[in-house]
């Protein structure tokens, strides 16, 4: 389990942000994203993939959350 | 020599990695690539941040050097304490010319050193009780210092002291911020983890205390802005702050140049965060996006092209007035920058340098050195992340080098490949390459000069570079008595 961060780029896209090891990446695809239910497993551009307990979407990004790694890049 | 292609850039890298055994070979390929400005990712051509190879020269420093150093040591009426063995404060002592204003030794102590001078017998029983001797005793000497922080040398994570509780104690005891810092030495692979570490320290024990009196007095304005990452090393904050004080803005805190305990606690109430050097600040940024909803965006004062699309952005962050007020400085410095562009470039276009140097600067110089026609075949960050390197390879030409974490071996044999007219790194690699017969210039502490960001930094950046280049000393390599036989007659013929 890792502290990661969620924040918008300008462009509008999700940015995925690991503060233990730096790793900043954009994030390609995440399973559920609506209001109600939000998270689930998440892809990286960088190949790497991790998981976030699906919960209602908070309510202003950058959101800091736990979440699990299922495939590190690297 | 004219510019490598990229077939013969690779060639010249695998040349140098020759030398080394296979391990070390595997591993330093890792850290050199040519660029190519259609890769998106830089981790598929570079590795950075990771360790250091064993018995190799390398150039960094260490989380020590991050913290006190480079984020906390320039906040000037805080008092940092080396808390360990004297040499890590003495020798580091002053040697990165953060200027400030105020009374040293009175109300500002920037270029003093506090140390809790560690013995044996410390080591063996513990140097807490010192530290809270110590703390009492510059309270009692300095009296107007605004708060006290500890900044952990190698020793004090090894024995295990507790500095946190000392600096609870003591925080209540003086009613004055003292923070601890665990930026041990032998933490991280480079000074990069010190920053994040001092960041962090600044985000639990500075904007966790809440300080009392001065954010009732504050009254916030919509114009509010932070310079964060900008350490005025001779005078860069100061050159860079005039430009958005020019355009409308409020400057409210200089992180940490020149900065006071009181601008970083006001911080969380700006509109909007400027950071120059990203790599060491990018952190307190995020945080503060986060908690206080402040955005940042990453700014570049070198060099007026940079500068002024640096200031169209932090201008569309607020209304037309800043807008305006962007243009009106831009026009302003127009002039000024036609003759400066007039005077030098005709002596420097064409130039080619290479530069080696810590956080931002690898990839912001830049375009101060394009400004004045001059090209950058070759940079690299001492203690850069992927993100640094994301960022580098737009900024850089096709087929130029970049090497992360350079030895000094590969940078003295990429150097004699490349042949550059300048070179800009730091005071560990001055004299090998002036000895080589190469310009050079600290890139570090502007080689004693300085400011460079901003509109009047940019004259005094132009001047050093064609008084750098267009030395006559370079053209006096050679022995008179070992030139060649035509020119000693040319000059007998002339006498």
């Amino acid at each position: 389990m890792a502290n990661i961060m969620i924040r918008r780029s300008d462009k509008g896209d999700y940015v995925f942000y690991l503060p233990k090891r730096d790793l900043e990446d954009t994030i390609v695809s995440m399973e559920f994203d609506t209001p109600e239910k939000w998270g689930g497993e998440i892809k990286l551009n960088n190949g790497g993939a991790y998981f976030i307990e699906p919960q209602t979407a908070p309510e202003r990004l950058p959101y800091s959350v736990r979440a699990k790694r299922l495939d590190a890049a690297e | 020599m004219s510019n490598l292609t990229k077939e013969q850039a690779e060639a010249l890298i695998a040349e140098v990695l020759e030398v080394y055994p296979e391990k070390a070979k595997k591993d330093r390929t890792k850290h050199l690539a040519v660029n190519d400005q259609s890769i998106e990712q830089s981790k598929k051509c570079i590795t950075s941040n990771r360790k250091s190879l064993p018995g190799v020269m390398t150039i960094r420093g260490c989380a020590y050097a991050g913290s006190k150093g480079v984020v906390w040591g320039p906040i000037k009426d805080m008092i940092h304490i080396s808390h360990g063995p004297v040499g890590c404060g003495q020798y580091s002592r002053a040697g990165r010319r953060n200027y400030y204003v105020g009374m040293t030794g009175v109300n500002t102590f920037g270029t003093m050193n506090f140390t809790s001078d560690f013995q044996e017998k410390d080591i063996v029983f513990g140097g807490d009780k010192k530290l809270a001797k110590l703390i009492g005793e510059i309270e009692g000497l300095f009296p107007l210092n605004k708060g006290i922080s500890v900044q952990s040398e190698c020793p004090i994570g090894l024995i295990g002291d507790d500095i946190e509780a000392v600096s609870k104690k003591a925080a209540v005891e003086f009613d004055k911020p003292v923070v601890p810092v665990r930026c041990e030495g032998f933490r991280g692979v480079s000074q990069s983890l010190g920053h994040h570490i001092a960041n962090d320290a600044i985000r639990d024990w500075v904007f966790g205390r809440d300080g009392k009196d001065i954010k009732q007095e504050f009254v916030p304005g919509p114009y509010d802005v932070s310079i964060i990452g900008d350490y005025n090393i001779g005078g860069d904050a100061w050159s860079s702050r005039i430009l958005l004080e020019e355009m409308g803005l409020r400057v409210v805190a200089q992180w940490s140049g020149d900065g006071t305990l009181a601008e970083i606690e006001l911080t969380p109430k700006v509109k909007l965060n400027l950071i120059h050097c990203y790599r060491s600040m990018n952190y307190i940024a995020r945080h503060m996006e986060e908690k206080y909803n402040i955005p940042w965006i990453e700014y570049n004062f070198f060099g007026p092209t940079k500068i002024a699309e640096s200031l169209r952005a932090i201008a569309s962050h607020f209304d037309d007035k800043i807008k305006a007020g962007a243009e009106a400085v831009i026009a302003k410095y127009q002039p000024m920058v036609d003759a400066i562009v007039a005077k030098y470039k005709t002596r420097l276009e064409g130039k080619r340098v290479m530069l080696y140097v810590g956080g931002l600067r690898p990839r912001h110089v830049i375009g101060s050195y394009e400004d004045l026609g001059m090209e950058v075949v070759g940079t690299g960050y001492e203690f850069g992340h992927n993100d640094d390197y994301d960022r580098t390879i737009k900024e850089m030409g096709n087929a130029t080098l970049l090497y992360d974490d350079v030895t000094g071996f590969e940078f003295e044999e990429f150097v004699k490949r490349v042949k550059p007219d300048l070179i800009g790194s730091g005071i560990k690699e001055k004299y090998i390459f002036q000895k080589m017969g190469v310009p050079f210039r600290q890139m570090h502490s502007w080689d004693y000069s300085g400011p460079y960001h901003g509109y009047d930094g940019f004259a005094i950046f132009a001047r050093d570079m064609d008084m750098t280049i267009n030395n006559p000393c370079w053209k006096k390599m050679e022995a008179p008595w070992l030139k060649k036989p035509e020119v000693a007659e040319e000059m007998a013929k002339a006498a």
